[in-house]
């Protein structure tokens, strides 16, 4: 009887609020392994930068957000078979990605960069600052050319599926000795037990990692943009189609562009950058 | 359905194959004598010994496989004593990773079935290789260890399609066996479905294979029963 009178109560509750609430429900996915930009706490709940953004974009947006984890190398098919509607997880534009998902305009960008082990043989090598592959010229050859140099025979470790992993394999740096790994936490592993010569991924990822972990991993060679490393970081959404569901994502992609513009020119998109990154990651 | 896809990525697949044969046919070959050893040892009237195989085979039977793995990979790498001695040579490939933790869990499987298998051997056919006054070195392993063999090969056979599976764990420590390959395709084209299904269909051929085999060398041996 008690039972009973529960369903009931419940079916009713369930009427008043989808009564009550006619705000857009949607599903956000991230990977809750790449700090700063997302990740765990010990309890498991997601936590990161784009956590957080998300939040404060579903504010704006007055959507009614949850944001669900998925394993990287599963990402964009998750988002296509719709298990959720938007993908939040330091995804950088691509073209490559353009061609099966569309992005929102970008929300964030850092740079990449190579990192080894204090002692590495690689230290000291004479590169600019940083290149970017977009702009070309003679300094970016000349730095492609000492790293090429350089990689000749190493084991650069990376994450499957990342712009990383597309830059290494696009040639720019010769036939580099590519070896990929599920998470950035598996490349961390590597690189610190020495299985991996050098490893390339976000800046942050290896600082934070630095930072966390106490092991003395540094930076080498320049930090790298544009090219192979797309054009910031978006969000990532379903391709729009006729049907009623390619509508919804049309709505979501706009009401996102919108969200994205308000909080940048509110400055929650720095604020959370800078507690998050360190420094104004914002774009 | 992308069948361009499906097709373009075959050869590279059957190629990725190569691999996971490799992983497969060396983890069993020393699976097998590990097997054989722990099984000889399960027999054992000393206790201390029995109970090591029996230790042995406990843990690896009752963990997983993927746990194993990453413990032997992931794990021991972070012992920094351990990059320091020889063993690192080996521990450092991902490869031959691998092969330890697979061939460890095979062992375990096999010396039970091999254990199981000595113990079904009827008391009559020993006594009968005594009466005729044959050695007892020479009935273990003219006798036992054929028979043995013999009646374990249905349950050997289900762990060797069970071990072929299981090499697909290998792409979690960065090798591009068939699983791997699969994987880094549908990284670039964001195309499971298609992928997987090729996958899966070489896997399920080199089960067919496999279990016609066995059910080859079952007829072929049944002379012994």
């Amino acid at each position: 009887m008690n039972i009973f009178k529960k369903t009931i109560l419940t079916v009713l509750a369930s009427f008043l609020i989808i009564g009550n609430v006619s705000a857009e429900k949607i599903k956000i996915g991230t990977e809750g392994a790449y700090p700063p930009w997302n990740s765990k706490d010990a309890s498991g709940n997601l936590i990161g930068f784009e956590v957080e953004l998300a939040q404060e974009l579903c504010k704006i947006m007055k959507y009614e957000c949850t944001i669900v984890e998925q394993d990287w190398d599963g990402m964009i098919p998750a988002l296509v078979m719709r298990k959720f509607d938007a993908i939040m997880a330091g995804m950088s534009i691509t073209d490559e990605r353009k061609k099966t998902i569309t992005f929102s305009q970008g929300y964030a960008d850092e740079v990449a960069s190579l990192a080894v082990m204090k002692g590495s043989s690689l230290e000291g090598m004479d590169t600019p600052e940083g290149i970017n592959l977009s702009l070309g010229g003679s300094s970016v050859k000349k730095a492609l050319k000492t790293l090429t140099d350089a990689l000749a025979g190493k084991t650069v470790c990376t994450q499957t599926g990342t712009i990383h992993q597309n830059f290494l394999e696009s040639g720019d740096v010769g036939s580099v000795n590519v070896r990929t790994y599920k998470t950035q936490d598996e490349v961390n592993l590597d690189l610190t037990s020495g299985r991996c010569d050098v490893a390339l991924a976000a800046a942050v990822a290896f600082t934070d990692y630095a930072d966390k972990s106490g092991k003395p991993v540094v930076l080498v060679g320049p930090t790298f943009s544009g090219g192979a490393f797309g054009n910031g970081v978006g969000v990532g959404i379903r391709q729009a189609d006729d049907s009623a569901i390619g509508k919804r994502d049309a709505k979501i992609l706009k009401d996102f562009n919108k969200a994205i513009n308000k909080a940048r020119k509110q400055g929650i998109i720095s604020k959370l950058a800078i507690k998050h990154f360190g420094f104004d990651a914002s774009m | 359905m992308d069948f361009d896809l499906m097709i373009t990525s075959f050869p590279k697949l059957l190629g990725a194959t190569v691999i996971t044969l490799k992983l497969l046919s060396a983890s069993l070959f020393f699976g097998l004598f590990l097997g054989l050893f722990f099984a000889i040892l399960r027999l054992n009237k000393n206790i201390f010994i029995n109970k090591f195989a029996y230790v042995y085979s406990y843990v690896f039977r009752g963990t997983p496989l993927l746990v194993q793995i990453f413990i032997i990979y992931f794990g021991l790498g972070q012992i920094e004593y351990l990059r320091s001695t020889f063993l690192w040579a080996v521990l450092k490939e991902p490869y031959w990773c691998a092969i330890i933790a697979f061939t460890l869990n095979t062992g375990a499987y096999t010396s039970e079935i091999l254990r199981s298998a000595f113990q079904t051997i009827k008391p009559g056919i020993i006594e009968a290789g005594k009466s005729l006054g044959i050695s007892n070195k020479i009935i273990f392993y003219k006798i036992q260890i054929p028979i043995a063999i013999r009646q374990s090969l249905p349950a050997y056979g289900n762990e060797i399609i069970l071990m072929m599976k299981g090499t697909s764990l290998a792409s979690t420590v960065t090798l591009m066996d068939l699983t791997g390959v699969a994987k880094y395709i549908i990284s670039t084209t964001f195309k499971p479905i298609e992928v997987f299904i090729v996958a899966g269909g070489i896997y399920l051929f080199m089960t067919f294979i496999i279990h016609n085999v066995i059910k080859y060398l079952e007829k072929k041996y049944s002379f012994l029963q």
